[in-house]
């Protein structure tokens, strides 16, 4: 902002600004870090740190007793946020394709549609689900929660793509054409690339919705046939009934935590300018 | 709007704008449907439900009761105390986050060069962390069996979870951590927006520091923090996850998304859980309704147009 050279004392300013700001973002994945390296008899210890580094409860978690609870939570979630996000996506880039391309009564209320779908109390959706799902026998399986899903990775697709398209300068096409291209060529040489950044960084943000859902994943699930990771911490147990099983969720919560961390650090760019042009949702 | 293809003039209009109708429907088609499939449809349903006395375990038993479970809801005081609860969180939550966003925006628009790609690479950092996953961790620092907090605060056999303030302290900050960088990136593109030049000039007519906050940059940006209070508000007035987590609800601290989960899910009476989901519904559609005409958000900000 100030164009001016930086005093010490501004300097000293926006180093401690800077510090106060890390520790905010960072305290808690710190700590849920250090509280996953503790061995069982260090979880108690009442302090921040773990007196010695143990990955007990990693093992526990991908080889020990809670793997059978873990792992197959891991794959249901990865494979139901994936066709769910890829699902959101293919509809939505139709969608939003028309909605910022063509003229047409009703696009408004397509929008406003998706605003309103994204505002929706998660479980007024759950409870007739539950009860429908159990009849048709939807309960428990993966489709029955892909479909929810959609209810979280639609809307927030619609938006965020159509926000991207409407960036997209459309008259390269044309142009294109008129340099002698075939619409497909037009299509596939100009548009494609200039349309693709959006359409990758619509992807993560709908994941992340996915990926971070709970509610739906309790309800609607009760093995672990379907059920995700994050319903699945929830019925981790100690190694006896009478042990906190808090290392091995930390350890499970850090295993779910550093793929959506990494992919946020290295689209953060694309990210931001997806969450603030077109979305407004956390 | 600007890229949208203009209809040309002449005879040809109408069918031009007939092909651009049927094919922008075509599009949409699809996604429209399977919003509706998976919105309207289940609202309906629990509207449906909600007026039936059922309980999963009991089938039989089955009758419509001319909507008796809004009555037994409503004149049930733990609705009133849930509801009251959820809101105390919601106003408490997203006005900490209001002030605690807006500062962090203003630390990002002025950080120097060399800081500034630095915070925004951190304050991403709790958006990217599952809402659960936060949850245990705030839970696990202040906890009697695992947490530091106590031993910190040099009170090692303070139980927080077991008192109500206390306990709602706890949530509340777990969901701030969580949401304010999100909160904080709308800020920044509202801010980002406020030309500078407007800044300048009131720097140069001696205007103070508060004066430039409150008669330029706030009334600049009144449209962008109302879309972020709006979505905010809504979002932290279905709390589930961290009450789920902490608490489950004990020392009074069941959310009405909390409550609707215990009746249904937990109870299996899918008669009340409905009721309570279609009036919890009811009072987000209310919430918006609220926002909209009292405080005029214009929503087609929100779209991004």
């Amino acid at each position: 902002m100030d164009t001016g050279k930086l005093t010490t004392g501004r300097k000293i300013l926006w180093a401690v600004v800077s510090v106060l700001v890390a520790v905010y973002a960072l305290f808690p994945v710190v700590w849920i870090i250090s509280l996953s390296l503790k061995s069982p008899s260090d979880v108690g210890n009442q302090q921040f740190w773990p007196t010695a580094v143990s990955w007990e409860n990693y093992e526990l978690i991908f080889t020990g007793q809670a793997s059978e609870l873990f792992v197959p939570a891991l794959i249901n979630s990865i494979g139901i946020c994936l066709i769910a996000t890829a699902i959101a996506v293919v509809l939505a880039t139709l969608t939003a394709y028309a909605v910022s391309r063509l003229d047409f009564p009703g696009k408004k209320f397509i929008l406003t549609m998706a605003l309103g779908v994204s505002i929706f109390p998660v479980i007024s959706i759950v409870t007739p689900l539950f009860n429908l799902w159990s009849r048709i026998g939807l309960y428990d399986t993966w489709l029955g929660l892909i479909i929810p899903y959609l209810s979280l990775t639609l809307p927030i697709s619609i938006w965020t793509l159509a926000a991207f398209f409407r960036q997209i300068p459309w008259e390269l096409e044309q142009a294109a054409q008129v340099d002698g291209a075939t619409s497909w060529q037009a299509f596939r040489k100009v548009i494609v690339p200039l349309a693709s950044p959006g359409v990758f960084t619509t992807a993560i943000i709908a994941f992340f919705i996915a990926w971070n859902d709970f509610l739906y994943g309790i309800s609607l699930t009760s093995t672990s046939a379907a059920r995700p990771v994050p319903a699945a911490l929830s019925f981790f147990t100690g190694a006896s009934q009478f042990e906190e099983p808090a290392g091995a969720i930390a350890a499970a919560a850090i295993v779910v935590t550093i793929p959506v961390v990494v992919l946020v650090l290295l689209f953060q760019r694309q990210i931001v300018a997806g969450l603030t042009s077109g979305a407004v949702k956390g | 709007m600007s890229t949208t293809t203009k209809p040309a003039p002449g005879a040809r209009t109408s069918d031009r704008a007939r092909d651009e109708t049927r094919m922008g429907w075509l599009l949409s088609g699809p996604a429209v449907l399977v919003l509706l499939a998976v919105t309207a449809y289940p609202i309906l349903q629990a509207f449906y439900q909600s007026l039936f006395n059922y309980r999963l375990t009991d089938p039989d038993a089955r009758y419509f009761n001319w909507g008796y479970n809004y009555v037994v809801v409503l004149g049930d005081p733990q609705w009133w105390q849930t509801l009251g609860f959820t809101l105390l969180v919601t106003v408490f939550t997203v006005a900490i986050e209001l002030v605690l966003g807006f500062a962090l925006a203003l630390v990002m628009l002025n950080a120097v060069r060399t800081v500034r790609p630095w915070l925004r690479t951190v304050i991403l950092i709790p958006y990217g962390i599952i809402t659960v996953v936060s949850a245990f961790s705030w839970k696990y620092a202040f906890d009697l069996g695992t947490g530091f907090v106590g031993a910190w605060t040099g009170n090692p056999g303070f139980d927080w979870f077991g008192d109500f303030w206390t306990a709602f302290l706890v949530i509340s900050a777990a969901e701030i951590w969580k949401t304010t960088p999100f909160i904080s990136l709308l800020l920044l593109a509202g801010l980002a927006q406020i030309p500078g030049d407007m800044l300048e000039a009131a720097k140069v007519d001696g205007a103070t520091w508060w004066q430039r906050m409150t008669k330029v940059i706030l009334p600049n940006m009144t449209a962008s923090i109302m879309v972020a209070l709006l979505f905010r508000t809504l979002d932290a007035f279905r709390i589930f996850d961290s009450v789920f987590v902490m608490t489950s609800g004990a020392q009074g601290t069941a959310t009405v998304s909390f409550l609707a989960y215990a009746q249904t899910i937990s109870q299996l009476q899918v008669g009340l859980g409905s009721a309570v989901s279609v009036l919890l519904f009811a009072c987000v559609a209310l919430i918006c309704f609220i926002f909209i005409k009292l405080f005029r958000v214009d929503l087609s900000r929100a779209r991004g147009e």
